[in-house]
């Protein structure tokens, strides 16, 4: 199983904080699952998480390519930051 | 290498919605790193004005267990970077108004030109990296606040100074 959250403008967007993703047996990379969570969810989904400047975590660190996925992963989905 | 250039560095990171005493947390920082010769901080607060827009408040939201690793994170690479002693960021979330605390940065170090570069340089990869986000409230409405060109360049500089 995978856990992929998404947070501020994008959780507000996909109007969705976190799914479960069942892992497959054959695996999964970083870019297969997002095209996977397009195509269960729809063009809305797909044109949300192509926006540009989206930041893909996986397991709490910030990823700038696509990423073999391992089961038990935590993959997030966010905009830039803007803390502090 | 020896083992006293490894030595560790204790600190403290929080994330939380509750309001901080800035003099107990300074307090806090001389005690835990037994630091002889200087703290540097920096405060910051909700702004009144931003962008010419009147803020009627922020709502500050992070994702939890990475925000506070990314700021340990930032904290040593500063400290191998600058001898430090102590070190201490405490960051707010939840519903904040114009005026109200947001951010300390608390930097012990045996001199002032590490402590006031590495609260810079760890302020300055907070804003850029550390996952947080403000939601302002204006003129009734809400609205994500986008991030600024500025923050990057400044984040930025501390890594061509590390190329050097």
């Amino acid at each position: 199983m995978l856990k992929v959250l998404f947070f501020a403008r994008v959780r507000e967007q996909l109007g969705c904080a976190s799914v479960d993703v069942a892992w497959p047996e054959t695996g999964l990379d970083l870019d297969a699952l997002q095209a996977q969570l397009c195509r269960e969810h729809g063009d809305e989904w797909r044109e949300v998480l192509a926006q540009e400047n989206m930041v893909r975590a996986v397991n709490q660190v910030v990823v700038a390519e696509n990423r073999i996925l391992c089961d038990g992963d935590e993959v997030a989905f966010f905009p830039p930051v803007t803390g502090g | 290498m020896t083992t006293a250039d490894t030595m560790q560095l204790a600190f403290t990171v929080s994330v939380q919605e509750a309001d901080f005493d800035i003099a107990q947390l300074q307090r806090s920082l001389l005690a835990g790193a037994a630091a002889e010769g200087a703290i540097a901080t920096f405060t910051g607060y909700v702004r009144r004005d931003n962008e010419n827009r009147q803020v009627e408040g922020l709502e500050l939201e992070h994702y939890p267990g990475m925000t506070e690793a990314s700021i340990s994170a930032i904290i040593e690479q500063a400290a191998k970077r600058w001898p430090l002693l102590g070190a201490c960021v405490v960051h707010r979330v939840g519903k904040l108004v114009p005026g109200d605390q947001i951010v300390w940065v608390g930097i012990a170090s045996a001199h002032r030109e590490a402590a006031f570069s590495a609260c810079e340089c760890i302020m300055d990869f907070l804003k850029t990296q550390a996952p947080f986000w403000k939601k302002e409230q204006s003129s009734g409405n809400g609205h994500w606040v986008e991030p600024r060109e500025i923050d990057s360049t400044r984040a930025a500089r501390w890594h061509e100074d590390t190329a050097e």
